[in-house]
């Protein structure tokens, strides 16, 4: 494995993939009945892409830790899903999605496949509508769109505040009718724990049965893995408590690179931690952006009142308020791109300004809004637009209607009437822009080893747009996998099933069982919970929202010594072969230990700032991250037996449909 | 606050399973449910116990995972939440607090609180989708108009979580609200009208193999439900039911 060919086909970038798709190989329907198919994963990646290769005739064995292909962790997604529509006729297209995504990635994802995925955007609203997926409507009965940050037009669809559950919904209907037809045979509450490689392809899996804890071979011509992103290394995060990055670490150590470890997206609304029992941090969706005005008090001693419960942010009159986003970035406001509106929080908060306890909140406020909705919903009733008691109450109807849901999920975790009284919220680790390389085919560096949604590293650089990922979910498993593993496959027609009762599939078993027995056997004194929530401290304080050398070279020493601390000391009660949830999770943090490393290395490396990478000696005078042409690649790792050893592999990006430019949102 | 926790263990689903009695000495009231099992089972650990295994993914009431039976209700003593959501201000310093896992024959238990819900999955394979095949042709998603309303209600009935808690806290453990919620979404959509005579007799008739027992109309699934599913929708999959009968 030398150097990296990310495939990209020839031509004019907005010809490419059509080009591509005429010229690929096909496999006869007739020959894909002999061809098998692992996926690993069934949110809206790995779900999409089962049902589609399906309905194409392959035999597709799905995989996922959940008690049912449902609950894969899309299920939380709440604000929407883009596509260049240009329903609103506000000058969106194909183009604008593209360069509202490059750049917003601030200039570190690759041209081809972000112009493919805006390409497709459009197909995958017409399907999800064919198929049932209940997206807004106006009242003329044609589909809504709102707002997202980063971006100055209307594309996005959404289902309420549940567009992931819907789309999500969408996939495993389309899955269920394929599990019907014996299409797809299906694993819930299997984990994944290894890649079995053959003659240097990918030909199968090593899993674990979670309620027996069998452990078990699977075969097939091509293994996906659609296993989402592995933000939980920091512990606190939106993500559900059972993502992980094992099935990706996995691939790596048996040969896929790791491409941008360090990018992860850091979101600004959410709702802050409340105490040391905290288990997982809650999303307030970024959709809320479009009608709250984020701020603190101008003055410290209205800080310090408010924290002491002298006063209430509604008794801060508004020229003692600071929206500091509004200040900041005129042109886009309360509506700048994630990674811009999380360090402007955190930078207000270090400055003294936080609103809470710990001083880790700033307000996200609605009154404006109500106001503004009331006095509209007056008007067209015909009802006195000057009665306040009435306006108000109009516009909180309005509110309810948008955006009920996340205010009763907040009421419900915080205890205060957010229409009442404005929403504290902090930035929490939220979406791995970081992930497993792959090429146009969105194949590894591994043969017949994919990965997809957002496991791979591939469209969104150094920052993700908000409703971006659930886009590029199901652009990948319904629209560009069944072409490109087709191409593949094509080889694999005369292959036959693939025998696991080989000395490859021996090996990888017996490694899994030793990785479980070394766990179970242990019987030191710390639970796994322990070593994870030490591993997030070192995490989010030194490689978080701004990291710096020191800080970086710190973490890459503590994180091993804590791993080293991990296999001496952590301890797993009951056995293998049952149930046994603390199992699953050690298997899960022993992984994020190995990671984290990488992690910390890559960040280290990466001497620039860029999306969510921001790094304190490279900032502008202004405090906006500095970029350096120097560092305008993908850095692509290569494991070599310890983390520390990885050998880094750069992809130059090039840019030639687009001009890289200083990203100003001002 | 002070608890007494008075749990359901089963070792496994041919163990018989008994409630065993734990003390928790300082919950804080900021706590969601599951938080504070998350801190039982941390001191479990520390003694060399084995923790109470239950399902739980999210923790912010959308995936369907966390199920549990608190003071012989499904999902808690308040309304419209799922177990992750409910945080501990809903109880007292003192209080006793009996949990059991979802009790139906057609969701056998697994481990202490965890139950197979497989059943639900196959009903949905049964029918519970528009045969429609991913192509990239299929027509603009504005092609066809739907009202407002219609797209609203269909929505209302998509956002069930497949929970099961209308299925544990009926007395004739009948799925009825789920499916209905399912037939309805398509049925109030012009997508799902072609199929909708098949769709909904394939999906009642799985349900009857699965075990679920009959709707005598008591009305608890609604009030249990964590995502207000309403009545309504077992009207509709009635309504549909006969009208596929008559076809
Ligand atoms: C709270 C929240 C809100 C969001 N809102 C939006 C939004 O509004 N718009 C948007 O575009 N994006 C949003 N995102 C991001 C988006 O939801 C995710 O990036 C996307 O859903 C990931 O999909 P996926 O298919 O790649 O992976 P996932 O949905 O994470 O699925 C992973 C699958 O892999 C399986 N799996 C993982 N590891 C293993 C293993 N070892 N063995 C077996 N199976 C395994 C799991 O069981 C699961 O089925 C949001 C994210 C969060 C956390
Ligand atoms: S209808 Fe309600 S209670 Fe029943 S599975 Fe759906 S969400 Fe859960
Ligand atoms: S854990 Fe997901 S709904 Fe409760």
């Amino acid at each position: 494995m030398g150097t990296l060919n990310s495939k990209v086909p020839e031509g004019l970038l907005k010809d490419k993939w059509t080009t591509y798709k005429d010229k690929i190989n096909l496999v006869n329907p007739a020959n894909k009945r002999n061809i098998d198919i692992i996926i690993v994963g069934t949110g809206l990646a790995g779900g999409s892409a089962a049902a589609t290769l399906a309905e194409l005739g392959y035999n597709v064995k799905s995989f996922c830790f959940q008690d049912s292909p449902r609950r894969a962790h899309s299920i939380a997604a709440q604000g929407g899903i883009n596509a260049a529509k240009n329903y609103q006729g506000d000058g969106d297209s194909t183009y604008r999605l593209f360069y509202d995504t490059v750049k917003g990635g601030d200039y570190r994802s690759r041209e081809s496949n972000v112009h493919r995925l805006a390409e497709v955007s459009t197909n995958i609203i017409d399907q999800c509508v064919a198929q049932g997926v209940p997206f807004a409507r106006d009242y003329g009965g044609l589909l809504d769109n709102r707002s997202f940050g980063g971006v100055l037009v209307s594309r996005t669809f959404y289902a309420k505040g549940q567009t992931g559950q819907q789309l999500l919904l969408g996939a495993y209907s389309a899955m269920n009718r394929q599990i019907g037809r014996g299409k797809i045979k299906m694993y819930s509450r299997h984990e994944m724990l290894d890649v079995v490689i053959v003659d240097g392809k990918a030909r199968g899996i090593i899993a674990r049965n979670l309620v027996t804890g069998e452990i078990e071979r699977h075969s097939a011509h091509a293994v996906v893995l659609g296993t989402g992103g592995y933000g939980n290394t920091f512990y606190l995060s939106t993500y559900a408590m059972g993502s992980n990055v094992t099935a990706i670490w996995k691939a790596h150590k048996r040969g896929a690179f790791f491409a941008n470890p360090c990018y992860t997206q850091i979101h600004p609304t959410c709702i802050p931690v409340s105490g040391d029992h905290q288990s997982k941090l809650t999303l307030m969706s970024e959709s809320l952006r479009n009608d709250g005005r984020i701020w603190v008090p101008k003055n410290m001693d209205d800080v310090l009142a408010i924290r002491e419960g002298k006063l209430k942010p509604i008794d801060i009159s508004e020229e003692n308020r600071d929206y500091y986003l509004e200040r900041r970035y005129p042109a886009f406001g309360n509506l700048v791109p994630r990674d811009v509106a999380s360090r402007a929080a955190k930078e207000r908060c270090d400055a003294g300004y936080g609103v809470n306890k710990t001083g880790e909140a700033v307000y996200l406020d609605f009154a404006a809004a109500i106001a503004r909705y009331g006095k509209e919903q007056a008007h067209v009733k015909g009802l006195d637009e000057d009665n306040k008691a009435l306006v108000t109450a109009l516009g909180k109807d309005i509110i309810k209607a948008k955006y009920g849901n996340l205010f009763q999920m907040y009421e419900k975790i915080v205890d205060q009437n957010p229409y009442e009284t404005p929403m504290m919220i902090f930035p929490a680790v939220h979406y791995t822009m970081g992930g497993i390389w792959v090429d146009y085919n969105l194949m590894t560096t591994v043969p017949g080893l994919y990965a997809i949604g957002e496991a791979n590293f591939s469209d969104h650089g150094a920052n993700r747009l908000g409703a971006s990922a659930l886009m590029q979910g199901l652009a990948d498993g319904y629209f560009v996998l069944p072409y490109t593993i087709g191409d593949y496959l094509a080889d694999d027609i005369r292959t036959g099933p693939i025998a696991t009762d080989t000395k490859e599939f021996d090996d990888a078993e017996s490694l899994v069982k030793s990785n479980l027995d070394k766990l179970i056997n242990n019987n030191g004194t710390h639970s796994v919970d322990y070593f994870h929530k030490k591993l997030g401290k070192i995490m989010w304080n030194k490689c978080g929202m701004s990291r710096n050398e020191k800080d970086l070279k710190d973490a890459i020493s503590e994180i091993a010594e804590l791993r080293a601390e991990f296999y001496k000391d952590v301890r797993v009660p009951g056995n293998a072969n049952e149930y046994n949830e603390e199992l699953a999770k050690a298997g899960r943090v022993a992984d994020f230990l190995e990671l984290g490393e990488l992690f910390a290395k890559d960040a280290l490396q990466r001497e620039e700032s860029a999306g969510g990478h921001f790094r304190d000696e490279y900032q502008t005078p202004e405090g906006e991250a500095m970029r350096r042409k120097e560092f305008q690649y993908v850095s692509a790792w290569e494991y070599k037996g310890q983390p520390k050893d990885a050998v880094l592999h750069k992809e130059e990006l090039v840019y030639e449909n687009i001009e890289v430019k200083e990203r100003s949102y001002k | 606050m002070k608890l007494t926790l008075k749990i359901w263990r089963q070792k496994s689903a041919n163990d018989k399973g008994k409630i065993v009695d734990y003390k928790l000495n300082d919950v804080s009231p900021d706590m969601s449910f599951l938080e504070m099992l998350d801190v039982l089972n941390q001191e479990l650990i520390d003694k060399n116990e084995e923790p109470i295994a239950f399902d739980h993914d999210c923790r912010e009431g959308i995936c369907g995972m966390c199920s549990m039976y608190i003071n012989g209700r499904a999902h808690g003593p308040d309304r419209s939440i799922t177990v992750c959501q409910l945080h501990m201000r809903s109880f007292s310093d003192g209080d006793t607090i009996y949990i059991e896992p979802w009790r139906a024959s057609a969701f056998p238990v697994i481990k202490d609180l965890i139950v197979d819900r497989s059943a639900f999955d196959r009903i949905q394979q049964a029918g519970g989708f528009i045969s429609v095949n991913t192509s990239g042709n299929t027509q603009d998603a504005n092609g066809t108009l739907i009202s407002k309303h219609a797209a609203d209600e269909a929505m209302d009935a998509a956002t069930c979580i497949g929970c099961g808690a209308c299925v544990a806290t009926c007395k004739n453990s009948s799925a009825m609200l789920f499916v209905g919620a399912k037939v309805s979404q398509y049925a109030l959509l012009p997508q799902g009208q072609i199929e909708a005579a098949d769709r909904v007799q394939n999906m009642v008739a799985q349900m009857d193999l699965e075990g679920f027992g009959n709707c005598t109309n008591t009305g608890a699934c609604e009030v249990e439900c964590p995502k207000g599913i309403s009545l309504d929708n077992i009207a509709r999959m009635n309504r549909e039911l006969m009208k596929a009968a008559v076809k």
